[in-house]
C-alpha cells in the first residue's frame, strides 16, 4: 500500500510523515518520530501503555491509525515533565511509590493527566475508573490511586 | 529513633523520576543504525516431527536479509544443569509444543519480517500429544524426550522421622487433592533483545533480563566466543517474576541473525507470543495427608506432587526442592514425606514465578490446616500459633531457623483485620441463611528463603567508585526488574560513606563492566547483594579513614561519616566537608584511586536437590496474611476488598518500597487465586490476550491493603533484612481461600476459584445437606 504524506501534531510540534495508512500512532510516535516514552506492550488494547492523550481524551494509540489523527493535538508522556524537572503529577507518582517497574507508568501518567485536566477534583471512583483500562502487574494500583488523589490535592 | 541516618527511611525510588517521564529506556526504545526487525515462526502443532523446512521463498522475499532454523545452532542445548539441557534456540528434528520456535527471520522492517514467516515452508509429522501431566505418566503415552523415558523431567523422593509411626499416633489424619493452574508471569513488557554480532567473535546484547549472567554464559557457548567478548548491557526491566531469567529463543535468535547480516537485529515479541509460548508458573497437583493430635498439633505430612513442567526442565529442579523444602515450614512438622515428579507435557515450559514452587505447596498445606481446625472444632488462629515455627527451630530436614517473627505476624495481622470483630466459625454461621452477598475472613502464614541457596556461582559482589566530587557509582551486576533494589543498595552505599541518595550512582547491569552475579531471582538481592555493598562500601570507608584522621587529628575510630560531613565524636568543630575529603584523599601522595570491593556468598552448603536435607538459604522471612471476602451467592463472583499482609522482614531497609513488595504480591496472588488461566485445548492456547487470560485490573484487587513490617533482625542478612518480596505471595492464596470457606462454608481445592466453581461447590453443599437431612429421622 501507498505511503501517506501526513501531519502530525505531537506535543505542540508539527511533524510531517510518510506512512502507510494501516500503521498505528503507536508506531509511528515510536518508531518515526522517536517519542519511545509511549509504549508498546499488548499492541491490541488491553493494557493501557500506549495511552495517550488526543484532543484532551486518553486514547490507545495501538489502536489509533495514525492517519485518522491529523489536525488533532497530541500529548505523549513527553509533554510533561523530564527527569530532572518532573511535572506534580510525575512526582506524585514518584513520592507515593507508585512507579515499580515503571513499564505501565507513561500510560497511567497519561490517563491520569486526562482525568485531572477534565475533573481536577476526582473522587476515589473516578480515579479507578480512569485508570481501569490501564494494567500494572508490579503495584496492585493502591499506591497509583494514591498518587493520582495525591496529586489532585497538590495541584488545587 | 533510628541509628541509621538513611536506612529504614521512606525514601521514593531513585529511578522513579525518569521512568514518571517517560525517558527511561527499555529494551524496546533503543535501536541502532542500520537495525534490522526479527520475527519467530513457531509451532502450529503441540507434538510434530519436523520433516523438511524450506526457507527459499522467504529468503528471496525483497527486504528480508536472513532466515535462520534449528541446524544454524549446531547442536546447542541450554538448560540449568549439564543432565538437564533440553531446549534449543530453535527446534530441532521435532516440535514439543504448540507455539515452540521453529525458524527467524530478519529483514527491513517487521511489516517485511512477518510476511516472510508465511513464506517458510515447514512440513511437519503430526504426532500425538500429552498436555495432562498424569496422563503423560501413563503406560503408553505419547514420550517427548527419547533420553527421558516415561516423560519424567525430575524425580525427588525423601523422607524425614518415621512417618508411618506419627499417622499411627494421630488422633485425625486428613488426605486431600489440589490443584494449582498454570500462572503467567504477567509482565507487561514483553521479552525482547536488541543484538549487535561484531566479525570475528565480540557480540552485544542489550536484553530484558532480571538475571542477565545466565544469557552471558549461554552465548557464550552458544557462539562458542570468550566471556570477555560477550557484553550484554541491560536496559530498563518492564518487570519479570522469574519470566525473564535465563536466556531464550528470543536472544538467541537475535544474536544469530546478526551474525548472518553483520546488522544489528532486533525481536521484540508480541504479547501473544508472550501469553501462548513463553514460560510460566508450574501446574502442579498436590496430595497431602496430615496427621495431627487432638488440639491440633501437626505430626506428620505425606506429600506427593505431580508438576506439569511442560516440554523442557527449565529450572524444575530447583522448584521441586522448594515445594519440599518449604513442606517444613512455617509450622513445626517432626516426621515428613515427599515424592515428587515433574512431568514433561506438550505444553510450553514451567519455571519459577515469585515463589518458584512454594504457593502451590503452601496453598495445599495451609487450606488443609484450616479444613483440620474446621473438622476439629478448632480455633484457625490458635492452630496456627500452636503450630507456628520459632527462632533456634530446626526442621526435620535440617533447615536452622535464626530468625523468627511468626507469632508476631500472627497478632499484628489479627489485630489489623479486627479478627475478633469480624470471625465467626463456619459453624455457627452455617445456620443462618446465606445472603446474597456472604463475607468471610481467612488467614494463612507462609515462610520464604531469603537468597535461594543453588549450586554453582552463588555470590554476589559490588564495586564503589567514590569519585573525587563525594558522589559514588555502585557497580553491581544484580539487577533491578522494578523491585526497586537499585535504590536500596545505593541507599546503603550512602548510609555507610555518610552521604545521601541522590550522591549514589547506580548504572544498570554490564557484563564488560560489573561484576559476575547469579541473578535476581530466590529473594537474594536485599539480603545476599545487601552484604556485599556493605563490605564494600566499607571497605572504601577503610580507605578514607586514615586520610580523615590525619586531616582531623583524630584516632580512626572516633571518626563518623553523617550527612556529607566527616565529624569527631565529643569534638562537634573538627568537622570536614565528605567532599573534601575525597578530594584530598584522591591527591594524596601522587593520587590515588577510592575503590571499595565485596564479596559476599552463603552462610549454607548448596540447596540438595536429591535429598533436601539441610537449608535452603541462610535466613527465612515469616508472615501471616488475612484476607476479607465477599461472595456473591448468585452470580459466584468472588471479591477481596480488603487484605493484611504482617511480614517477618528482618528489617525493612525502605519502608515505602516494602510496602510496593508487599502490595505486588498480593496483587499477582489474588490473580492466581480468583482471575488468571490459561484456557487450553490440545495444547492451544484459547486465551492469548491479557484480558481473556484475567490479568486483574484495579476493579479486580483489594482497595485496601495493609502492610505491616515485624523487624527481628535477622543475623545473617544485611542490616538483619531479609527477604519481603515473594513470602507475602505464599500465603495469598491459602488466606482468600480459608476466607471463602468462613464466607459460604465450600472449600475450593481447584484454582482459579471461578464464579462456576463456587455456584457448583454451593450447589453440592446445599444437596448434601438435604441429604443429611433427608437421611435423619
Ligand atoms: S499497547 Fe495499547 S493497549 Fe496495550
Ligand atoms: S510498575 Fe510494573 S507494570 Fe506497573
Amino acid at each position: 500500500m501507498l505511503d501517506q504524506l501526513i501531519h502530525l501534531k505531537v506535543n505542540g510540534t508539527l511533524h510531517t510523515v510518510a506512512v502507510p495508512p494501516h500503521r498505528t500512532l503507536l508506531e509511528v510516535l515510536r518508531e518515526q518520530l522517536g517519542y519511545t516514552g509511549t509504549k508498546r506492550a499488548c499492541r491490541v488494547g488491553d493494557c493501557g501503555a500506549c495511552t495517550v492523550i488526543i484532543d484532551g481524551k486518553a486514547v490507545l494509540s495501538c489502536l489509533t491509525l495514525a492517519v485518522e489523527v491529523q489536525e488533532k493535538e497530541i500529548l505523549t508522556i513527553e509533554a510533561l515533565g523530564d527527569g530532572d524537572r518532573p511535572d506534580t503529577l510525575q512526582q506524585s507518582f514518584v513520592d507515593c511509590g507508585a512507579v515499580q517497574c515503571g513499564f505501565c507508568t507513561p500510560g497511567m501518567v497519561m490517563s491520569a493527566k486526562a482525568l485531572l485536566d477534565e475533573n481536577p477534583h476526582p473522587d476515589r471512583e473516578e480515579v479507578r475508573r480512569a485508570i481501569a483500562g490501564n494494567l500494572c502487574r508490579c503495584t496492585g494500583y493502591a499506591k497509583i490511586v494514591e498518587a493520582i488523589e495525591d496529586a489532585a490535592t497538590r495541584l488545587s | 529513633m533510628s541509628e541509621y541516618a538513611v536506612l529504614g527511611k521512606r525514601l521514593p525510588r531513585v529511578d522513579g523520576p525518569v521512568k514518571a517521564a517517560g525517558t527511561a529506556r527499555f529494551t524496546d526504545d533503543l535501536s541502532l543504525p542500520g537495525m534490522l526487525y526479527g520475527k519467530i515462526l513457531r509451532s502450529p502443532h503441540a507434538h510434530a516431527r519436523i520433516v523438511r523446512i524450506d526457507t527459499t521463498r522467504a529468503e528471496n522475499h525483497p527486504g528480508v536479509r536472513a532466515v535462520i532454523v534449528g541446524e544454524d545452532f549446531g547442536d546447542y542445548r541450554y538448560g540449568l544443569r549439564a543432565d538437564t539441557r533440553d531446549e534449543y534456540p530453535l527446534a530441532r528434528g521435532k516440535v514439543r509444543y504448540l507455539g515452540e520456535e521453529v525458524a527467524a527471520v530478519a529483514a527491513v522492517d517487521e511489516e517485511t519480517a512477518l510476511e516472510a514467516l508465511n513464506l517458510i515452508q515447514v512440513e511437519y509429522e503430526v504426532l500425538s500429544a500429552v498436555t495432562d501431566p498424569e496422563e503423560a505418566l501413563r503406560e503408553g503415552a505419547p514420550q517427548l524426550h527419547d533420553d527421558k523415558p516415561g516423560n519424567i523431567s525430575v524425580h525427588m523422593k525423601t523422607s524425614f522421622g518415621d512417618v508411618d509411626d506419627a499417622f499411627r499416633q494421630a488422633d485425625y489424619i486428613r488426605e486431600d487433592r489440589f490443584y494449582s493452574q498454570s500462572v503467567l508471569h504477567g509482565f507487561l513488557e514483553p521479552n525482547a533483545a536488541l543484538a549487535l554480532w561484531e566479525a570475528p567473535n565480540r557480540i552485544t546484547i542489550w536484553a530484558s533480563k532480571q538475571s542477565p549472567y545466565f544469557l552471558y554464559r549461554n552465548l557464550s557457548n552458544c557462539f562458542n566466543v570468550p566471556l570477555s567478548n560477550v557484553r550484554l548491557i541491560q536496559p530498563y526491566i518492564g518487570g519479570g517474576f522469574g519470566g525473564k531469567n535465563g536466556g531464550y529463543p528470543v536472544d538467541f535468535c537475535a544474536v544469530m541473525l546478526s551474525k548472518k547480516t553483520g546488522r544489528p537485529v532486533k525481536i521484540v515479541l508480541t504479547m501473544e507470543e508472550v501469553l501462548s509460548s513463553h514460560r510460566r508458573r508450574h501446574p502442579m497437583i498436590v496430595r497431602l495427608k496430615t496427621g495431627v493430635k487432638k488440639d491440633g498439633t501437626i505430626l506428620a505430612h505425606d506429600c506427593r506432587i505431580i508438576a506439569d513442567g511442560g516440554a523442557g526442565t527449565g529450572v524444575g529442579p530447583s522448584t521441586i526442592a522448594n515445594a519440599f523444602y518449604f513442606l517444613n515450614l512455617p509450622y513445626v512438622v517432626p516426621n515428613v514425606r515427599y515424592e515428587a515428579f515433574r512431568v514433561y507435557t506438550n505444553r510450553p515450559i514451567s519455571v519459577a514465578q515469585r515463589g518458584n514452587g512454594i504457593q502451590q505447596i503452601r496453598y495445599a498445606a495451609d487450606v488443609q490446616l484450616e479444613m483440620i481446625a474446621h473438622d476439629l472444632g478448632l480455633d484457625p488462629v490458635q492452630i496456627r500459633q500452636k503450630n507456628a515455627v520459632y527462632t533456634g527451630y530446626r526442621t526435620a530436614s535440617g533447615m536452622n531457623i535464626h530468625s523468627c517473627g511468626l507469632q508476631e505476624t500472627i497478632t499484628e495481622a489479627v489485630k489489623a483485620a479486627e479478627w475478633e470483630t469480624h470471625y465467626r466459625p463456619w459453624q455457627e454461621k452455617e445456620k443462618e441463611p446465606l445472603g446474597r452477598i456472604a463475607t468471610g475472613v481467612g488467614i494463612a502464614c507462609n515462610s520464604f528463603q531469603s537468597g535461594a541457596r543453588l549450586t554453582g556461582h552463588n555470590c554476589c559482589t559490588a564495586v564503589i567508585k567514590v569519585h573525587e566530587d563525594g558522589t559514588a557509582s555502585l557497580l553491581t551486576g544484580s539487577t533491578d526488574s522494578g523491585q526497586g533494589s537499585e535504590t536500596v543498595l545505593a541507599m546503603i552505599v550512602a548510609e555507610v560513606l555518610g552521604t545521601r541518595l541522590e550522591d549514589v550512582f547506580v548504572p544498570q547491569t554490564d557484563s564488560t563492566v560489573t561484576p559476575v552475579d547469579p541473578g535476581s531471582f530466590g529473594s537474594r538481592v536485599s539480603s545476599t547483594a545487601g552484604n556485599a555493598v556493605l563490605i564494600a562500601a566499607q571497605d572504601a570507608r577503610s580507605q578514607l579513614l586514615p586520610v580523615a584522621a590525619e586531616l582531623l587529628k583524630a584516632a580512626p575510630e572516633d571518626i563518623e561519616f553523617r550527612d556529607r560531613k566527616v565529624l569527631v565524636r565529643g569534638a562537634p568543630d573538627r568537622v570536614l566537608r565528605f567532599r573534601d575529603l575525597t578530594r584530598q584523599t584522591v591527591a594524596w601522595g601522587s593520587g590515588t584511586s577510592i575503590i571499595g570491593q565485596g564479596s559476599w556468598g552463603q552462610t549454607v552448603p548448596p540447596m540438595n536437590f536429591e535429598t533436601g536435607e539441610g537449608d535452603a538459604s541462610g535466613a527465612y522471612s515469616f508472615g501471616t496474611q488475612a484476607a476479607w471476602v465477599e461472595v456473591d451467592t448468585q452470580t459466584g463472583k468472588v471479591t477481596v476488598p480488603r487484605m493484611v499482609v504482617a511480614h517477618d522482614l528482618g528489617f525493612a531497609l525502605n519502608p515505602l518500597a516494602v510496602e510496593g513488595q508487599h502490595e505486588g504480591s498480593i496483587a499477582g496472588g489474588v490473580g492466581h487465586t480468583i482471575y488468571e488461566h490459561c484456557v487450553e485445548e490440545n495444547g492451544q492456547n484459547l486465551t492469548p490476550n491479557l484480558t481473556a487470560y484475567g490479568l486483574p485490573t484495579v476493579y479486580d484487587l483489594p482497595e485496601e491493603m495493609v502492610s505491616l513490617s515485624i523487624e527481628t533482625i535477622d543475623p545473617v542478612g544485611a542490616f538483619g533484612a531479609k527477604e519481603s518480596g515473594e513470602g507475602t505471595q505464599v500465603s495469598t492464596i491459602p488466606a482468600i481461600v480459608n476466607a471463602i470457606h468462613n464466607a459460604i462454608g465450600v472449600w475450593i481445592t481447584d484454582l482459579p476459584v471461578t464464579p462456576e466453581k463456587v455456584l457448583k461447590a454451593l450447589r453440592d453443599r446445599k444437596a448434601q445437606d438435604r441429604a443429611t437431612e433427608g437421611g435423619q429421622p
